[in-house]
């Protein structure tokens, strides 16, 4: 039996069992953070509370939501809809919040790419970040899944579908993923056995991974500078505050990341009561029909640039480009073969990389949402390209970049 | 060092277990997720043939798919190729077309129009004609024929017959392309 002493507050009795001065100090208190930052540092925390809206959202609607073909659009368009109080307003929450956090979620990419946050020790923070990405995805294609619609219906179709690789036919994996021939029962209810359990365990626990791996390699900041934290935290203990590079995470930081917050919730809030009609597709409206394809079948506008490197190609090369496509950011910290960690601006050609990826992925998910005919189709090869060649290249464009 | 060897050779031993008793729990997690008996049970649809009028289609569900089941007339079977004709289920002195009422370009369910004889999608504007081998682009290939055994007057599909195996010998099916004038 350990010795404990008689505490004098709750607090210190907590501590005694539980160490939570320790906790604070290493989690909040002392954990330091560059002063050379900017907003964009904060999309980070946006994507913490944009991931706890989701959940409590999610488990209103789980209340009444049933997992059931028969049963499952109603449950959502008229029990959630318009029988249970506030109903509308979890929905719509939740709707719009697994819209936005992938906006949010590319804002954070393209920061990370922009001021070369991914190297140098950070590529675990990158590649935790990748698989977050995807498990944000499969999480959001399941989630689109449940409401059992239109297009819920032919997307979960189209998506298991590939899954026979193309010409390789596996039709038998296919059949095994959905449980039957077509999308039915079973393959709703492992969709949403995924959707509200086995992906937001994986995502929590990648959200662990992710924090962990910015502890030793710490924030990266404004010009990439190498900053020797045990010193400068030295500096700030001292009462040297002015001199140190670095704050506390806690409260200080995060006073400045929750100002960001609030300026994100007031947009959020105005997309939650005034246009969430923009996450709701109004083809989802019409029950599931296995008898009658919709005409148009395209994917939520966060998946539009990766479904526009599929379509221009004949169907196996499609594939192929697509399977690039998907797997080719988590490369990223080895394809950059450049040493400087600095913003892309004062990188020479890395500059045009950047900013010709940016675009061509905003002209891919345009592309991705106009029939494909005439010089759209065009224009979405030509895109595809770019991006393939923009990948090939970048060893290349990166290895003799000069030291800044 | 003796202790050590011992606790290896323990380590080992329970490591070896747990790795048999992990590929039995894949194994199980595998089989789990297998398409259900009742679903399996429901992958065969039976259609009475017997009342079938001709020219007019008739759309029955499989596997959560239509089948296209169009009975001809003797003036329609008269006028087939023969790669046409190659594609008809016989029953009796009866011709029929029975395909996967999908186009072959991106899926959509094409229309009979009885009175030309043919099927027109109205998606991308593809043409198939009365035994379903496309004859205006964007469509790929014919609509392809699925399993099916004959019983009498009843079709069951899903089932592979003697007819379905030797379409299938002839490579007829719909899996590659066919000139409906040949």
């Amino acid at each position: 039996m350990a010795h404990f002493e008689k505490a004098h507050s709750l607090e210190e009795w907590l501590d005694q069992r539980l160490a939570i001065k320790t906790l604070r100090r290493v989690l909040a208190e002392e954990y330091w953070i560059p002063k050379n930052i900017n907003f964009l540092w904060a999309m980070g925390m946006v994507l913490a509370v944009t991931f706890g809206i989701l959940v409590v959202s999610g488990i209103f609607l789980l209340c009444y939501y049933q997992p059931n073909i028969d049963l499952a659009f109603d449950s959502v368009n008229y029990t959630i809809m318009q029988e249970v109080e506030f109903g509308w307003l979890w929905r719509h929450m939740h709707a719009v919040a697994a819209s936005v956090v992938f906006l949010i979620i590319y804002i954070h990419m393209f920061t990370g790419i922009y001021y070369g946050s991914y190297k140098k020790g950070r590529e675990m923070i990158w590649i935790s970040g990748m698989l977050l990405f995807v498990s944000f995805s499969a999480e959001a294609f399941s989630g689109y899944m449940l409401p059992w619609g239109q297009m819920s219906y032919w997307a979960g179709m189209v998506i298991t579908n590939l899954f026979s690789l193309g010409s390789l036919e596996l039709n038998g994996l296919v059949e095994w993923l959905r449980g039957d021939y077509v999308p039915g029962q079973a393959f709703l209810n492992r969709f949403f056995m995924l959707h509200v359990f086995l992906m937001p365990l994986i995502i929590m626990a990648l959200i662990g991974l992710h924090f962990g791996a910015l502890r030793i390699p710490h924030v990266n900041n404004q010009d990439g500078e190498e900053i020797d934290f045990e010193e400068e935290a030295k500096k700030y203990l001292a009462g040297n505050k002015k001199e140190a590079k670095v704050i506390r995470f806690a409260n200080d930081f995060l006073s400045k990341d929750m100002f960001v917050v609030s300026i994100f919730l007031i947009f959020f809030f105005y997309l939650v009561f005034w246009h969430f009609d923009f996450a709701m597709d109004p083809i989802n409206f019409d029950p599931a029909d296995g008898l009658k394809t919709p005409p148009h079948i395209y994917p939520e506008w966060y998946f539009l640039w990766s479904y526009e490197i599929l379509r221009p190609f004949p169907k196996d090369p499609g594939l192929i480009a697509f399977g690039f496509s998907q797997v080719i950011f988590f490369l990223l910290p080895f394809l950059d073969r450049s040493p400087n960690v600095a913003p892309a601006n004062r990188r020479g050609l890395f500059a045009a990389w950047f900013w010709i990826l940016l675009v061509d992925m905003i002209v891919l998910t345009v592309m991705g949402k106009v029939p494909p005919m005439g010089m759209f189709s065009t224009i979405g090869l030509v895109a595809a390209w770019v991006f393939i060649i923009l990948w090939v290249a970048l060893p290349f464009i990166t290895k003799n970049e000069k030291a800044v | 060092m003796a202790d050590n060897s011992r606790r290896d050779f323990m380590g080992k031993v329970f490591g070896g277990w747990a790795a048999l008793g992990g590929l039995g729990a894949l194994y199980a997690a595998k089989k789990s997720w297998d398409p259900l008996p009742s679903v399996k049970a429901a992958g065969f649809t039976k259609v009475d043939l017997s009342s079938a009028e001709p020219n007019v289609l008739n759309v029955e569900k499989w596997r959560g798919k239509p089948v296209f089941i169009l009975k001809k007339t003797p003036e329609i079977v008269a006028k087939q190729s023969k790669n046409e004709t190659a594609r008809d289920v016989v029953v009796g002195k009866d011709h029929f077309l029975v395909c996967i009422g999908l186009c072959t370009h991106l899926g959509c369910i094409p229309a009979y129009e009885a009175n030309k004889e043919m099927f027109k999608c109205a998606c991308h504007g593809a043409e198939y004609d009365v035994s379903a081998i496309n004859t205006k682009a964007p469509a790929p290939l014919p609509m392809l024929i699925p399993p099916f055994r004959v019983d009498g007057t009843t079709l069951i599909i899903g089932e592979e017959g003697e007819q379905y195996k030797k379409m299938k010998a002839a490579g007829v099916l719909g899996k590659k392309p066919l000139n409906p004038k040949a």
